[in-house]
């Protein structure tokens, strides 16, 4: 209990005094997971939505293949891009192993199968629905993909929170690519788990509860942002 | 450009080895509104959608005085359930229109005329899928005069509505007649049948059991199926 009680009044002290290693640190969890976001919806949206529309013959084991990617452990996600990115691996002469750019690619691998997954079953639920009408108008691909998308967009903007969540908190892939090393790759998360290895309860507990301040102000930002439409139901 | 004479020749669905509709041999000229009668099951359904093109043919060929490519551009179909985009009353209206690539503006403008003229010119903010069903049905046959079809489908239009839904419906649909749209639809309620009917089609068990003009087919049909389905007799 105690423990608990310093780690809030840390955790607002450190805000409070706008703490510059605090910030760092923050501002870093913030930086790879919402890039690591923006390539993962590029990616997931319109794949979600030809999944969905298209009936091509590899449909079947993409989405096999997505379902199998989305259970798989984070964990065994960083192993596997450090064995890639390492220098004796196929993609070592890039050098980003141990910088941010890896633990982005580790975090977009772990978040497009869970936000194609989602997107696509309200793209598809939402392609029942528009069937009829879109083939009786005669819609090119093209066309139809963009309506599903924007019809959509509530369910695509849940889809990309729930990625957004998956991300923010992920330390085990992030930790083995990214290293954990300060002032370059050290994020909430995995300093979280530095300070609690070190027994700095409180000071782990602080940046806990920094975390969750993150997720939530970013979960409400987003929401905000779909409430501006005039209509707010879909 | 001219869609008519339209000629189906021996056309057929299947599905699964199972004969749905056909052979139908059919020609459609230019003018009024056919009416596709028949019990539920009858393939009005399907038979409307091979038409239109939105079935795949089995057999047989459908011909237009144009290419096929055209007389589906000058078309539009009704279904018995309404498909609503879940957007406002005038983006439902303004859709088909901005597809074809009508500025938004232009597009607007007569999503707004549409709506007034079929009664929902109060509710073009209000999110399609909230409205009710008979302004659900309005608003679909609006998006579907939008683009001025030569040839309007309808699936029994009215099949879930009331009374007073039900005739602004038919009103709405002699005015596009009266503007020279051709009309098809089917229908199970023989009373709107009559009423909008120039010729009639019967169809039971995916077969074409007689073509007349109206008057002849209600009151001296010609097959013991026709008869009895006019009597209210349950037929199979
Ligand atoms: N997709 C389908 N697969 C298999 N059978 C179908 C399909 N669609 C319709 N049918 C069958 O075809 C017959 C005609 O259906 P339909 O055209 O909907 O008739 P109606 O509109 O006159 O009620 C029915 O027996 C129906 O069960
Ligand atoms: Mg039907």
């Amino acid at each position: 209990m105690v423990d608990i009680w310093s780690g809030i009044t840390q955790a607002f002290w450190l805000v409070l005094t706008l703490d510059a290693e605090l910030f760092e640190i923050a501002g870093r969890s913030l930086y790879v997971t919402l890039t690591a976001l923006a390539i993962a919806c590029l990616i997931s949206l319109p794949l979600a939505a030809l999944i969905a529309v298209k009936r091509f013959r590899a449909r079947r084991l993409v989405i096999a293949v997505l379902n199998a990617l989305m259970g798989l452990p984070p964990v065994v996600v960083g192993l596997i891009v450090y064995v890639i990115l390492s220098r004796s691996g196929p993609l070592g002469v890039l050098g980003v192993l141990f910088t941010p750019a890896a633990m982005i690619i580790a975090q977009v691998i772990i978040i497009v199968p869970l936000i194609t997954s989602i997107a696509h079953q309200s793209i598809r639920d939402l392609w029942q629905e528009y069937h009829d009408l879109l083939i009786s108008l005669n819609v090119t691909q093209s066309q139809k993909i963009r309506t599903l998308l924007w019809d959509s967009r509530r369910a695509l903007l849940t889809a990309a929170l729930a990625g957004f969540g998956r991300g923010i908190g992920e330390v085990g892939a992030i930790m083995i690519v990214g290293g954990n090393i300060d002032h370059a790759t050290r994020v909430l998360t995995t300093a979280i788990a530095l300070e609690t290895g070190k027994g700095e309860f409180a000071l782990a507990l602080a940046l806990g509860f920094v975390l969750i301040g993150l997720a939530v102000a970013v979960n409400l930002a987003i929401h905000w942002l779909g409430q501006t439409e005039r209509e707010g139901r879909w | 450009m001219e869609l008519f004479p339209m000629k189906a020749c021996a056309i057929e669905s299947r599905r699964r080895g199972q004969q749905l509709v056909g052979p139908i041999d059919l020609t459609l000229e230019g003018q009024g509104a056919t009416v596709v009668i028949g019990p539920n099951g009858a393939g009005k359904t399907t038979f409307l959608q091979l038409l239109h093109g939105t079935a795949r043919l089995s057999a047989g060929r459908i011909d237009w005085a144009c290419s096929t490519e055209e007389a589906r551009h000058h078309q539009a179909f009704v279904f018995q359930r309404p498909v609503m985009l879940r957007r406002t009353v005038l983006e439902n209206l303004s859709y088909p229109l901005r597809l074809r690539g009508v500025s938004k503006a232009k597009a607007e403008e007569r999503a707004r005329d549409w709506a007034s003229r079929v009664g929902l010119a109060q509710l073009v903010t209000r999110a399609a899928t909230v409205l009710s069903g008979g302004e659900q049905q309005k608003l679909a046959l609006a998006r579907a005069l939008i683009c001025d079809p030569k040839l309007l489908f309808l699936d029994e239009p009215c099949a879930a509505l009331d009374g007073r839904a039900m005739r602004e419906i038919e009103t709405i649909l002699q005015e596009a007649k009266a503007a020279g749209t051709r009309l098809i639809l089917s229908t199970h309620d023989l009373g709107q049948a009559r009423r909008l009917a120039d010729d009639v089609l019967f169809l039971l068990g995916g077969r074409l059991h007689e073509a007349a003009p109206a008057e002849a087919f209600f009151n001296g049909p010609e097959t013991p199926q026709a008869r009895a389905f006019l009597r209210g007799d349950i037929v199979e």
